[in-house]
Order: C-alpha cells, then sequence, then structure tokens
C-alpha cells in the first residue's frame, strides 16, 4: 500500500503531508529510543513512536522510513513541524497507544 | 585519507534542531553518486550516531568524509571531555546521557554498538580533558 493510501484509509489526523506519497508502505516498526530505532528502522517502514521532536525526524529521513505515526496523541514541536515540511517526511497522528497504533496500521497496510 | 572526495563539516555543539544536516547531506551525495542502498544506509547510521554524539557529549566537533572508488573514510574529531573507559562506552546499554536528552529519545548506549555493527573498521583515540577522535570505514 502506497503512503497517500495509508493517509486516506487510516482516518488518522495528518500532521505533515511529505514528499514521498507514492512510496510503498512495507512495514510496521514501533520504538521511542532514538539508536535503537536507527540502527533497525526499517527502510519504508510506517514507524509507531511517541517521540515528536527534530532528532525523530532527523532518524526518519536517514533510515528512509516512509512515515511516522505519532500514538497516544503525541505532536510534534513547532521545531519538528518545520523540520517535517523541509525533508518532506509523511506524519499522523493517533490518539491511540501504540500497540492499538500499530495493530490498525499493519492490518490495513496488509489488507 | 586517501584519494577522493572530501568533505568537511562543522557540527555546533547542544544544537539539536540541526544535528543530522552533515549525515543527511553524505547520504544525499552518496545516493546521488548512485551507491548501493545498503552502504549509503550504513554510512547514514554510523555518521548520524557519531554526530549526534560529538554534539550530546562532546559540545561539537568537525566530521571529515573521504570518498573514493574502494572505500569511505569517516573522521569525528571532538574536544570534548573525552572517554574514560572505551571498553565500557563501547557496551550496548552503556550511556552517561544526562536526563534532558534522555527525554528526546537519547540514551540507549546503543550509539557507538551501532557505529561499530554498520562499519568495517573503527577506532577511537581519546584523551580525558583534550578530546575524542572516532576513525570509520566502510568499503563500497
Ligand atoms: N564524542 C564523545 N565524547 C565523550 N564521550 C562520548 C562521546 N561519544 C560517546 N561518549 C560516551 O560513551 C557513551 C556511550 O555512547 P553511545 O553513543 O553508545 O550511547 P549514548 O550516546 O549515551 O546513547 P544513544 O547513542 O543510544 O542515544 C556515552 O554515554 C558517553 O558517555
Ligand atoms: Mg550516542
Amino acid at each position: 500500500m502506497k503512503v497517500k493510501d495509508v493517509i486516506e484509509q487510516s482516518g488518522l489526523e495528518l500532521v505533515n503531508m511529505g514528499d514521498n506519497v507514492d512510496d510503498e508502505v512495507g512495514s510496521v516498526f514501533c520504538c521511542d529510543l532514538l539508536s535503537v530505532a536507527m540502527g533497525k528502522a526499517p527502510a519504508g517502514g510506517a514507524w509507531i513512536t511517541v517521540m515528536g521532536n527534530v532528532n525523530t525526524l532527523a532518524v526518519a529521513a536517514l533510515t528512509e522510513t516512509a512515515l511516522i505515526v505519532l500514538a497516544e496523541g503525541s505532536d510534534l514541536d513547532d521545531a519538528a513541524v518545520a523540520k517535517a515540511s523541509q525533508q518532506g517526511i509523511t506524519v499522523l497522528k493517533s490518539e491511540k497507544p501504540v500497540y492499538e497504533t500499530a495493530k490498525d496500521i499493519d492490518i490495513l497496510i496488509n489488507a | 585519507m586517501g584519494e577522493g572526495i572530501v568533505l568537511k563539516y562543522n557540527v555546533p555543539g547542544d544544537d539539536f534542531t540541526r544535528a543530522g544536516e552533515a549525515s543527511g547531506a553524505v547520504k544525499s551525495q552518496l545516493k546521488q553518486m548512485q551507491l548501493s542502498p545498503d552502504v549509503v544506509r550504513r554510512v547514514a547510521i554510523a555518521m548520524y550516531e557519531g554526530e549526534i554524539n560529538m554534539v550530546i557529549h562532546a559540545e561539537g566537533g568537525t566530521i571529515e568524509v573521504c570518498i573514493t572508488p574502494e572505500y569511505i573514510d569517516m573522521v569525528l574529531k571532538d574536544k570534548g571531555p573525552g572517554i574514560p573507559d572505551v571498553e565500557k562506552a563501547m557496551q550496548a546499554g552503556y550511556s552517561t546521557a544526562p536526563d534532558n536528552v534522555r527525554n528526546l529519545g537519547f540514551g540507549a548506549g546503543m550509539g557507538l554498538p551501532n557505529m561499530k555493527k554498520y562499519t568495517d573498521e573503527m577506532k577511537v583515540e581519546t584523551t580525558l580533558g583534550v578530546g575524542t577522535t572516532v576513525t570509520m570505514r566502510i568499503y563500497i
């Protein structure tokens, strides 16, 4: 499933529309520790996290994460909003906890 | 450093909004040169971890990257406090990161282990009170 289809069909709030909406989302990855995510976040993955700062975006960009989904109602801070738009990274937001958010995305991309 | 394209960056200390810029720039350059995605990813991971360590633990520093047809060298140099016990610092999970940076998601103690894992050669030279130089090589 493409990033743009996840944006449309997940029903989640769109925080930033990235420039990669035609990329495929291949898997789901959950982690809040940046250097663990740096080492393991799959390219083309949907990364579920509660950390919404600029470093999350830097790691997403370097690992070629397809999109970030902020769980537990967490938000991007102002610097992170600017960075997301500058780097063209897709960010969605969910009010649900990490596990439920990940499960929903997993079901969606494998439907 | 051997012959090749040399890129140099200044990494400001304590500026988390800019940390990752140097790694991002090198990644774009390598992609443009059409190196394999695996090599690009490994360089990006290793360099970002080194870059962010200089920001968090050493008040910034400089990075020199040399790209040759056979390998990519990264040299990260800082004038920070140095590392008292390198062997311990290299262990997964060891971290002295203060609470304010842990709250940002750092401090898993996985940075140096990542750098080791994703490079072919890595050397840490450090002197207490003088600084640290991390040299890494990835073969293409
Ligand atoms: N350039 C440096 N100067 C001084 N100390 C350093 C430097 N790089 C690493 N260290 C020391 O080595 C420890 C381990 O580094 P490592 O990158 O593995 O973990 P971390 O930076 O604490 O957390 P993480 O990278 O997982 O966010 C650090 O906590 C710090 O004490
Ligand atoms: Mg680190």
